[in-house]
């Protein structure tokens, strides 16, 4: 019985430390990396002022930390606002849908590993908190379901702008979770694994995906197959980081909140702190899905080069405490994914919506197909003979032209029928 | 007018692709944020930036230096060299004033006074600068070069009160000024 009561202890810790301790700060601090990054990038300062007044106690001067409290100023700024209902909303699921886009993104924390596993007094907890075998596939079951909040919020609303936004995100979010679904197909063939804990351990071993640079801790140039993996690799790292946008709705896809054309888009008519929640909804899903490109894709939380057994070995008596080192690696990754797209963000400019869809039906969707086929022939080759993989290269390359054939003939322009 | 009819222009496989253009677009914006962090951003010198990007930052950095002299700020009243006070009570200021922010009460100079002969000066001269626009008006009006819009800017105040410039306050912010024409002097 004790043993069960301590089992849950721990899991209870870790649900507490890892999702609200380590993960929801994430989303002020890339807010605020969000507006410091544009300023620089604009050539302004960004929120610098926010800190300690001390000069209020007496001090002669304020304490700044560049302004890193703005956050917190943020925040109780918009507990403090008046949380106005408009007086037309289906109450109900006007109330429901904030909480629908926060709670599946802080769900889907549950299965990313935030490192190796750490030893207390010979107790070894993995650094996850849930360790299943369907991690990926578990992430995009909870991660889709973000999508009703935003559709209920859109409607709910009773206004025009706010139903726009709602039905775009929904036509938006559904297309491209094909495009992220089938993106990392070639990633899990080659993992041979669904459990993402394994996936980051065997990229600590043998090489990041897209940095195979190290086998068993020596660190050399990949084998044949490995190498060639790389291409298929690339290509859906791409294919998925750019879904990933889509898929929060960040800046080149944020239809759905355009300012110019739909005011605020979903979260027009919220105010206080349910507009908060879809702030922090959308953040958190940026969040999680850096976390997984990391993961999937950047060796998660492994410093690599054959650094990590000498990490994970590093201790204090019988604490071995090598699991928050690797638990800074990867919060450092995920802060500099976060940077990345912020960068994005600032640099791309807003795509039209019909080209967004072309980009996720006529584009990726092939790509990735192709892309799986390309992975599965590149792994299956050292057990096939040399007449069936020509045939399948060649099968290949026909799909190949046969798919930029219909794309190009179903995208050409209708010619009208009196010239 | 006759329809004219605008070709796209013809794409070639690289601008499809893009992805030339996103990297470029990378690269200027990364140059900025360098050159934003070093403080050399375009404009920077000129601008008198704090050293991150072309921006001053207030409280610590001003303008004033580089204010023009035609910048109009705070209205003043001002005093001339022999310390008389200009303003003569005409009232032609508050007549003006679009906002009606001028507010002059008129009093006498007893004839006792050196300057007897100017017979009026104001008793009370409030201008209220929660209404005051700032357009010059007052300045253009007078026909004793009395009133004056200065380059003070920060005009803050806690209550509304506190925002209602009175006569002392006035020619507090106006001083002396020198180099008026001084029309009630003796005639030599």
């Amino acid at each position: 019985m004790p043993d069960l009561l301590l089992q849950l202890a721990i899991i209870l810790f870790k649900i507490v430390t890892l999702t609200f301790i380590v993960v929801l700060p994430l989303v002020p601090i890339s807010v605020y990396f969000e507006r410091r990054f544009s300023a620089i990038i604009q050539d302004r300062v960004g929120p610098n002022r926010v800190g300690i007044p001390l000069s209020l106690l007496g001090f002669k001067k304020d304490f700044h930390f560049f302004g890193l409290i703005q956050p917190m100023a943020d925040g109780i700024k918009l507990f403090l606002k008046e949380d106005f209902t408009p007086q037309y909303v289906r109450k109900a699921f006007y109330w429901l849908a904030p909480a629908l886009t926060v709670v599946p993104a802080l769900i889907t924390v549950c299965v990313v590993p935030f490192g190796s596993p750490i030893t207390i007094f010979g107790h070894t907890e993995k650094l996850v908190i849930a360790d299943i075998d369907v991690g990926p596939l578990f992430v995009f079951a909870i991660a889709s379901l973000s999508v009703y909040g935003i559709t209920l919020a859109g409607w709910s609303s009773n206004s025009k702008f706010p139903f726009i936004g709602g039905v775009r995100s929904t036509a938006q979010m559904i297309s491209y979770e094909i495009c992220l679904g089938l993106s990392i197909i070639p990633v899990l063939l080659y993992f041979g694994e669904l459990n993402l804990g394994k996936i980051v351990e065997h990229q600590a071993q043998h090489g990041w995906l897209l940095l195979p640079l190290w086998q068993n801790g020596q660190i050399g140039l990949p084998d044949m197959q490995t190498a060639l993996f790389w291409i298929p690799a690339v290509i859906a790292f791409l294919i998925f980081t750019i879904s990933i946008f889509a898929e929060t709705n960040r800046m080149p896809f944020d239809l759905p909140e355009c300012e110019t054309e739909l005011v605020g888009g979903y979260h027009t008519e919220y105010s206080s702190m349910k507009f908060a929640l879809f702030f922090m909804g959308e953040y958190a899903a940026m969040v999680i899905g850096s976390a997984m490109v990391v993961t999937l894709f950047l060796g998660g939380w492994s410093a690599g080069f054959g650094l990590d057994p000498l990490i994970a070995k590093l201790g204090i008596g019988g604490f071995q405490i090598g699991g928050l080192i690797h638990l800074g690696i990867f919060l450092t990754k995920l802060v500099g994914f976060i940077l990345f797209f912020i960068l994005v963000r600032w640099t791309v400019p807003r795509f039209r919506y019909d080209q967004l869809m072309k980009l996720g039906w006529v584009i990726f969707f092939e790509a990735a197909l192709i892309n799986v086929f390309l992975a599965a022939l590149i792994l299956a080759a050292p057990d096939l003979t040399a007449v069936i993989l020509g045939t399948g290269a060649v099968l290949l390359i026909a799909v190949t032209a046969a798919v930029i054939w219909v794309a190009k003939t179903s995208e050409a322009p209708v010619k009208p029928l009196r010239a | 007018m006759a329809v004219v009819k605008i070709q796209r222009p013809k794409l070639g496989f690289g601008e499809k692709i893009y992805f030339a253009a996103l990297i470029k677009g990378f690269i200027l914006t990364m140059t900025h944020a360098v050159k934003s962090l070093l403080g050399k951003s375009m404009g920077a010198k000129s601008l008198e930036s704090s050293g991150l990007g072309v921006t001053m930052q207030f409280p610590e950095q001003r303008w004033d230096a580089q204010m023009p002299d035609y910048y109009r700020g705070a209205p003043a009243l001002v005093t001339d060299e022999q310390g008389r006070e200009r303003c003569v009570s005409c009232q032609l200021c508050e007549f003006i004033c679009p906002p009606k922010a001028i507010k002059i009460v008129p009093g006498e100079i007893p004839s006792d006074d050196p300057w007897a002969k100017v017979e009026k000066r104001p008793k009370e001269f409030d201008i209220d600068m929660i209404r005051c626009i700032y357009c010059g008006m007052c300045e253009e009006v007078c026909p004793e070069q009395a009133i004056f819009l200065r380059k003070d800017y920060l005009i803050t105040g806690l209550k509304r009160a506190d925002m209602v410039h009175d006569k002392k306050k006035l020619y507090e912010i106006g001083g002396v000024r020198t180099g008026l024409v001084n029309k009630w002097n003796e005639l030599k």
